[in-house]
């Protein structure tokens, strides 16, 4: 058979056995190939070597406050929804050195935190998750600068994407146009079907990967069956956003609605949401001395609006209650972040519903929100 | 060798946004009980030639060890050699900047941040409302008023503090009123030396005659200053868009990223901390926003 002409934007087909040669190639690249993983009864994010080290078999149940991971025995590797862990920590890690000062008699000397981190290749992307890489992209990688952190790790790294089959009971990607199929911003994109997977070439990097690899053009048979499944997963959001492009002003024009005190009546202010969330981006930076202070780290952590330092000044904090910190993430989520970078701050991932211990429902809180409009 | 240094204008480095620059401590001096002006000077020479700044921009000041604090620039735009940031010792970062002294370093990142509408104002009447620690971002304007005297219209500076010994740069009064600006002090309370006048800020709205359609109201200060002059403002029929207000939250990066200082579907460090009254209008009364 002569070998085929690959084209970015064009699919072919992978047989499920020669994916792990794709790992291989990853590997001869230079990659460090991370995948979902099943640990201590969740999926996480951990290095894979090859489909074995994939939750085949697995689905897992997720509702508001609710997660159990469930084995059915299917053969399908990715069919399992992911869990609390998001890609975010790859490129905006929890915490991480910006620089160090050290003192050199009255001056300082400012030695930056060298970066020692793998290339990642991200395998198994869901396409909510692809965009909420994207989105982030829009806060670390300004035209006018940029965080030599995230862009180090963002650059260097290689996205393998899957297109989304079964949904979870949390998902709303749907209606937040993300999923369940990713059209854009990956290197490869997968759709797992019975016996193939179908491969995507989204960029230069993704189509060198897989020229090596034994792919023939997909059949439009396969490509209907793919379609076909991804029309199906649509069908079957656990969850709907009652999303319109009028809900950014909607929401900054109820921001004294009665339903925020219902609300905080129930959310405990335990950050889980903010911490699970893909797109949320907040962050602290605290200086770590040494004992005698000649020298000091700079170091940067994940925060989090639901914190009441994080809204500190001299004069107090500006949020002292819950209610004003829910309604500061859900409206920041939902509606400034229009103006502030041009999308949502929301992908639909379900995460934040599935992780939250008092199983508070962003889309049933826009609803209840919906319902009676103070204006 | 001559080296040619190309100006620097701004202290930040757009690949490495959160690295301070140094700068060396020229002078410390004593505006008030509590309250210091820090001149500084970079020490990179292109920054010390170059730096730029507009009237009501802030820096991050960075105390290695302690951490970082956004002060406003109290110095004239047009010296760019010497930075001033007069300081209240308040919290963690300035507390512990109360105890550096001349000759030491300190890191610089910045200017952020919008400024006072000075543009807009040209031709116009400008009075400006302040209190307490709310008066250093506005010198700057100040100064440059002084030097462009002949581009506005009437300036009037509203200015209160509690006591009269809380008032700061005293000893630069005269020369305001030199410059043409009428200026108007007030304290909470008097002592036995006091013979000006005693009551809060707004309260000098009710001394003086303005002509709101092209008069602009500039104020910073407690939030429950600007709400009772933003109050006064309207109440003579200032249009929203011509009253302006510095806001202050936490601020953490200077970048509109860290999200600390979010108000609305602002970044106070980014959209502001100057908006006009029109911007926070839909805002302004929502508790805890």
């Amino acid at each position: 058979m002569p070998e085929p002409t690959l084209e970015i934007g064009s699919t072919y087909a992978l047989q499920k056995p020669a994916f792990n040669q794709l790992i291989a190639s990853l590997h001869s690249m230079g990659y460090q190939t991370v995948g979902p993983v099943v640990k201590g009864d969740a999926i996480t994010y951990a290095p894979i070597q090859g489909l074995e080290d994939l939750p085949q078999g697995y689905t897992s149940e997720q509702d508001g406050g609710r997660y159990r991971l469930v084995y059915t025995g299917h053969p399908r590797y990715f069919d399992v929804t992911p869990g609390a862990t998001s890609w975010k920590q790859y490129f905006f890690p929890p915490r991480s050195e910006m620089f160090t000062a050290s003192k050199e008699g009255r001056n300082w000397r400012i030695e930056e935190t060298p970066q020692s981190i793998p290339a990642y290749a991200l395998v198994g992307v869901r396409p909510c998750e692809l965009a909420a890489i994207h989105i982030q992209d829009r806060v670390f990688l300004r035209d006018e600068w940029s965080d030599p952190i995230y862009r180090m790790r963002r650059e260097s790294a290689f996205i393998l994407s899957v297109n989304c089959l079964h949904p979870c009971g949390t998902c709303f990607c749907d209606s937040m146009g993300t999923g369940p199929k990713a059209d854009t911003g990956f290197d490869l994109n997968l759709t797992e079907l019975e016996d193939f997977f179908l491969v995507e070439i989204g960029s230069e990097a993704g189509k060198m990967l897989v020229s090596g690899l034994p792919i023939q053009p997909a059949s439009a048979f396969l490509i209907q069956n793919a379609n076909r499944g991804i029309d199906e997963a649509r069908k079957r959001m656990g969850r709907v956003m009652p999303n319109s492009p009028e809900l950014p002003a909607f929401l900054l024009s109820n921001l004294e609605h009665p339903h925020w005190d219902v609300v905080a009546k129930r959310c405990i202010s335990c950050t889980n949401c903010t911490q699970v969330c893909p797109t949320c981006f907040c962050w602290d930076a605290f200086d770590q001395p040494s004992l005698d202070g000649e020298q000091s780290k700079r170091v940067r952590v994940w925060d989090s609006c639901f914190n009441l330092d994080y809204s500190y000044i001299a004069g107090g904090n500006t949020r002292p209650n819950t209610r004003a910190r829910y309604r500061q993430w859900l409206t920041h989520k939902l509606a400034s972040w229009h103006h502030q970078f041009g999308v949502s701050g929301c992908v639909g991932c379900g995460r934040c519903i599935t992780w939250c211990p008092a199983g508070i429902d962003i889309t049933a809180e826009v609803a209840a929100l919906q319902k009676e409009p103070i204006s | 060798m001559i080296t040619n240094i190309a100006p620097q204008t701004s202290a930040v480095t757009n690949s490495r946004p959160m690295r301070p620059h140094w700068a060396e401590i020229i002078e410390i001096e004593a505006e008030a009980p509590g309250i210091a002006t820090y001149w500084l000077r970079f020490l990179d020479p292109a920054l010390s030639k170059g730096y730029i700044f507009q009237p009501g921009q802030f820096n991050m000041l960075y105390l290695p060890g302690y951490g970082e604090s956004a002060i406003s620039i109290s110095s004239d735009p047009e010296n760019r050699e010497l930075i001033g940031h007069t300081i209240r010792y308040t919290g963690n970062v300035t507390q512990n900047i109360s105890r550096l002294k001349v000759g030491d370093v300190i890191g610089v990142r910045g200017p952020f941040g919008t400024y006072w509408p000075l543009e807009q104002a040209k031709g116009s009447d400008i009075i400006i409302s302040t209190g307490g620690i709310g008066l250093p971002p506005l010198r700057p304007l100040l100064y440059y008023v002084a030097h462009h005297r002949e581009e506005f219209g009437r300036v009037v500076l509203l200015y209160g503090a509690r006591t009269p010994k809380d008032l700061q740069y005293t000893d630069e009064y005269d020369s305001w009123e030199k410059a043409g600006i009428e200026t108007m002090i007030t304290v909470d309370r008097g002592d036995e030396s006091w013979k000006g006048q005693v009551g809060v800020v707004p309260i000098l709205f009710y001394r003086m005659r303005m002509d709101p359609k092209k008069t602009f109201v500039l104020t910073c200060g407690p939030e429950i200053m600007i709400r009772f002059v933003v109050f006064e403002a309207l109440a003579r029929r200032v249009p929203s868009d011509q009253i302006f207000v510095s806001l202050e939250r936490n601020m953490k990066c200077g970048l509109g990223q860290c999200g600390h200082c979010q108000i609305g579907p602002y970044f106070v460090c980014k959209d502001g901390p100057i908006f006009s009254f029109a911007q926070l209008e839909p805002y302004y009364n929502v508790e805890e926003l």
